[in-house]
């Protein structure tokens, strides 16, 4: 199993409970806004502490409150693409795009900036700043700036959402040819039906 | 404008020393306050909150008076530095620098809390996901993101340190060589018959001086890139 996740967590005064496990490939957790999806990314990820619980990612425990282990997230080794891109405003595309990739170590780079870049079709935008990116460019560059930390896993957050119908389609072939040619395992939140069924080897109801 | 006489020069000098001074040693105690008001929770914050924005709301003579009082010979600074150091900064120019940290310290807090609390959470969040330790991700994105405000904070507190006034003179004096920094030297040369040329020369030094630091600090933000947060002040 790619992921296995058992958690509870508190936001505000509701708990959201989640217990799911799922393959390799893409798993799409699907659900109405507000049913606590992004939430589950984020303890995945290590930016959220679950009230208890555990999270397993290729055989590798993330957290386990039984246990006490919790890895901080720079531990972790998972790309998240967020939901509203997150790109760091004060530097280049290209720095942006090299944070992560810098910090891992050599033989955790499985992907090549020249590579990333052509396989995204960013190199146009190298030199630019964030803020002059549209939403679609800015959310290549978010995702060519997970894939280049060197992952072992993705996270990917409503990639979608913030785009109109034509960048949507430029990106879904995009996380298509990600899923199929990368080989990484895929936890992918969405509430459209449509996209779902169109990406996801496994669908997780959430909600 | 004529030149200043030399002893004009060693006013000049005097009063950028002390605040500069000042300005560097109270730089990382404002940042470091900045930070704890700005990002943690904890019982007596209120009061930190207070107690950090005194020097703003007392009249500055009182500061200078609390001043001479904890740096006197008898007071607990004052006798804490003579018996460790053998050091006092009472009638020196470093007691003068102190009044100027203190009197500086409020607005530089400030001005880096607010540019903290501007700063998106949520960025650093990202920086960990990208293997950033904690550390890494205050330098990388933290500090570049806060930068304006403590450029901001830095020019400020320059300002108000070479205006310094009341506190100074109240606590330390107005010693010519020692303590008499621009305001005191131009209140001074105010008090003598014919005194008005070197108070001429003096306002308009200090003039200079401010919107000098005034222009440093845009051109600094201008080499970071803007940070889009905007101008300094």
């Amino acid at each position: 199993m790619s992921f296995e996740v058992d958690v509870e967590v508190r936001r505000g005064n509701r708990t959201i409970v989640a217990a799911f496990s799922a393959p390799g490939g893409l798993t799409a957790l699907f659900g109405p806004s507000g049913a606590g999806k992004t939430s589950i990314l984020d303890m995945i990820a290590g930016l959220l502490r679950p009230l208890r619980g555990r999270i397993a990612v290729s055989g590798e425990v993330l957290f386990d409150s039984e246990a006490g282990i919790d890895l901080p997230p720079e531990k972790r080794c998972c790309g998240y693409v967020f939901q509203d891109e997150r790109l760091f405003p004060h530097r280049r595309v290209r720095d942006n795009l090299l944070f992560g990739w810098k910090l891992a170590p050599a033989e955790r780079r499985w992907l090549d900036f020249d590579t990333a870049v052509g396989f995204l079709g960013i190199g146009h935008l190298l030199e630019r700043m964030p803020r002059t990116l549209s939403g679609g460019e800015a959310q290549r560059v978010a995702i060519g700036r997970a894939l280049l930390s060197g992952p072992r896993f993705l996270l990917m957050d409503e990639p979608l959402s913030s785009l109109a119908a034509a960048r949507r389609r430029e990106i879904m072939t995009l996380i298509e040819r990600i899923r199929d040619e990368l080989g990484v395992p895929i936890l992918y939140v969405s509430h459209d039906r449509a996209e779902v069924d169109r990406l996801a080897a496994t669908v997780i109801d959430i909600g | 404008m004529s030149l200043l006489s030399p002893q004009e020069w060693a006013i000049v000098a005097l009063s950028l020393k002390v605040s500069l001074v000042a300005i560097g040693v109270v730089l990382p105690v404002a940042f470091g306050l900045a930070w704890v008001l700005a990002r943690s929770r904890f019982p007596g914050k209120l009061a930190l909150d207070a107690l950090v924005h005194l020097p703003l709301v007392l009249p500055p003579v009182v500061t200078g008076w609390l001043l001479l009082l904890a740096f006197g010979t008898n007071g607990p600074a004052g006798k804490l530095l003579w018996n460790v150091f053998g050091f006092t900064p009472m009638f020196r120019w470093t007691g003068a620098a102190i009044a100027a940290a203190v009197m500086a310290l409020p607005l530089m807090v400030r001005a880096i809390r607010l540019s903290l609390e501007a700063v998106d959470r949520k960025l650093e969040g990202a920086a960990r996901t990208l293997g950033a330790g904690p550390w890494r991700t205050f330098f990388s994105v933290t500090l570049p993101l806060a930068m304006p405000g403590v450029l901001a904070a830095m020019v400020l507190g320059f300002a108000r340190s070479i205006g310094e006034f009341g506190a100074t003179i109240t606590f330390v004096s107005n010693i010519p060589g020692e303590t008499r920094t621009l305001p005191l030297a131009i209140y001074t040369a105010l008090q003598v018959p014919g005194g008005e040329e070197t108070v001429t020369r003096l306002a308009i030094i200090s003039v200079l001086l401010s919107l000098g630091a005034l222009a440093v600090s845009e051109l600094l933000v201008r080499r970071t890139g803007g940070r889009g947060s905007g101008h300094v002040l």
